[in-house]
């Protein structure tokens, strides 16, 4: 969609590096920093490096990995200052001219070393709906749900969230106002609050409200342009940040103006 | 047993670990600026108000921000006025209309906005 | 921050921005050659569309400014809870006070 390509990434990650060439890289480990050197190699992931220091050098060094190819959102750590996911990171596209400097994700708790703990993340998830609300009947049949409508389209839009993190670690506001539910939790919502099957609408749009809730976005779209999956958090807020005030209005308007409501 | 060696922190800002970008820098610049006018105003209506008092309180007012400071801050706040609101153009923009941006080039456009503002102000008053 | 506060934030954003470019145009026309307080009563004594529009402008700002120093202060210090909203409907009204104040004084005067 539209996160910009950044521009690093436009150097050639499939240049061969020189023979000898060494990385340095420098982890985050307590409250220090320990720094290690690798070698340079062909498509080299950060994920690779982290890997290769484990095996080769450290086997005490924690970190969280699955499946190596972007689907499952469990390698995510803060390369050089910035969150993304190491197994799709290419060092080339990366590091700087002193190397690499990793670290765990900003704004959840260390387990060890580059591994966090992801629960207020998920936490944060349930908090604001985050599940398909079938009412008390859900409907026999199926629910016929056009492909080009815009509700199904700004379903679309946000539904490859893989939960990484990413996003929760790039947010400002989570740093600043810990409740803030944060763009992984209020997008998933976003995409709910368009299903138009789902009947907890209500509820959700008061779990997404208040300040831990969508209206404590300041729009500084770092959400948008770190998500490794092209998302674009920042819109699916923007879309919360509506369609709860359309609802505000309308309560405030049959609770005010309206005799019979 | 443990390879590599300790090393001391990388230089980060303690204000942020993740590194600024132009998203953050426009909404730290809508954030100050929307201060500096708060505190400002109350001052300005008190300013305004001693009319009250007649035209000459005012004009005794006005003779003490003949001054570099006065001028200065006059400067910054005419400046600020016109950033905090095209910024948040920017923002409702962003919101309602769903505007898909090259972010860096909107938030320069709204900054260059702001600062020619200050300037013609500076220019009418010189 | 509640949706009604959103909603009152960003809706008194849009009549701000329609407000401050007049009020930007007027500062930029009347600093030149100097201010004086005989120029800028000359345009409002008596003149009642100034007043109606500083007037909205003044309740505008008093609504907005207290909405957005509410989020400063809960994120960048640890002040939060009722103490602090009934701090910013303080500000609110003082803005309102004098605000209205100054705009009927250059009516008046």
């Amino acid at each position: 969609m539209n996160a910009p390509i950044p521009a690093a990434a436009l150097t050639d990650p499939t240049v061969e590096p020189a023979p000898d060439a060494m990385l340095t890289v420098r982890i985050r480990r307590g409250d220090g920093f320990q720094a290690f050197t690798v070698a340079r190699r062909s498509a080299q992931t950060i994920l690779d490096v982290v890997t290769e220091i484990q095996r080769e050098q450290d086997p005490t060094l924690a970190y969280r990995f699955a499946c190596r190819v972007g689907m499952c959102g469990s390698c995510a750590m803060m390369v050089n200052g910035r969150p993304r996911w190491t197994c799709r990171t290419r060092v080339a596209a990366v590091a700087e001219e002193d190397g690499l400097t990793l670290e765990p994700l900003r704004n959840l708790p260390v387990v060890k070393d580059l591994a966090v703990d992801m629960e207020p993340f998920f936490e944060k998830w349930t908090a604001a709906h985050g599940a398909f609300e079938p009412g008390d009947a859900p409907p026999e049949d199926f629910a016929v749900v056009a492909p080009d409508s815009p509700e199904r389209r700004a379903v679309d839009a946000g539904i490859e969230c893989i939960n990484c993190g990413v996003c929760y670690a790039a947010c400002d506001v989570v740093a600043w106002n810990p409740d803030y539910l944060g763009p992984a939790a209020l997008n998933r919502a976003w995409t709910l609050v368009n299903d138009v099957r789902d009947q907890g609408q209500a509820a959700r749009l008061k779990a997404v409200s208040g300040d831990a809730g969508c209206q404590s976005c300041h729009t500084h779209m770092s959400c948008t342009e770190h998500c490794p999956k092209a998302l674009a958090p920042t819109f699916a807020i923007a879309g919360l940040k509506r369609a709860t005030a359309r609802s505000a209005l309308k309560r405030f308007g049959s609770r005010h103006f309206r005799r019979s409501a | 047993m443990s390879a590599g060696t300790q090393t001391a922190l990388p230089r980060r800002g303690a204000f942020r670990a993740a590194r600024p970008r132009a998203g953050f820098a426009a909404a730290l610049l809508h954030r100050l600026s929307g201060v500096a006018l708060a505190l400002f105003l109350p001052m300005h209506f008190i300013a305004l108000g001693t009319a009250l008092q007649g035209a000459d309180r005012l004009e005794s007012f006005l003779g003490l921000t003949h001054n570099g400071f006065v001028r200065t801050a006059e400067w910054g706040l005419v400046s600020a006025l016109a950033l905090h609101m095209v910024l948040g153009l920017r923002v409702l923009a962003l919101e309602w209309f769903v505007t898909r941006e090259r972010t860096a080039l909107v938030v320069s456009v709204c900054v260059a906005a702001g600062l020619a503002v200050g300037l013609l102000f500076l220019l009418g008053a010189a | 921050m509640s949706p009604l506060l959103y909603v009152a934030q960003r809706g008194t954003a849009v009549i701000l921005a329609v407000a401050v470019a007049v009020h930007l145009g007027t500062i930029l026309y009347a600093v030149r050659g100097g201010l004086t307080a005989g120029e800028i009563l000359g345009r409002t004594q008596g003149n009642l569309a100034f007043l109606v529009f500083y007037g909205v402008f003044v309740v505008a700002a008093a609504i907005h400014a207290p909405i957005g120093l509410r989020s400063i202060l809960r994120e960048w210090t640890s002040w939060r809870g009722r103490s602090l909203d009934g701090a910013m409907l303080g500000v609110a009204a003082l803005l309102l006070v004098l605000g209205l104040r100054a705009a009927l004084a250059v009516y008046v005067a």
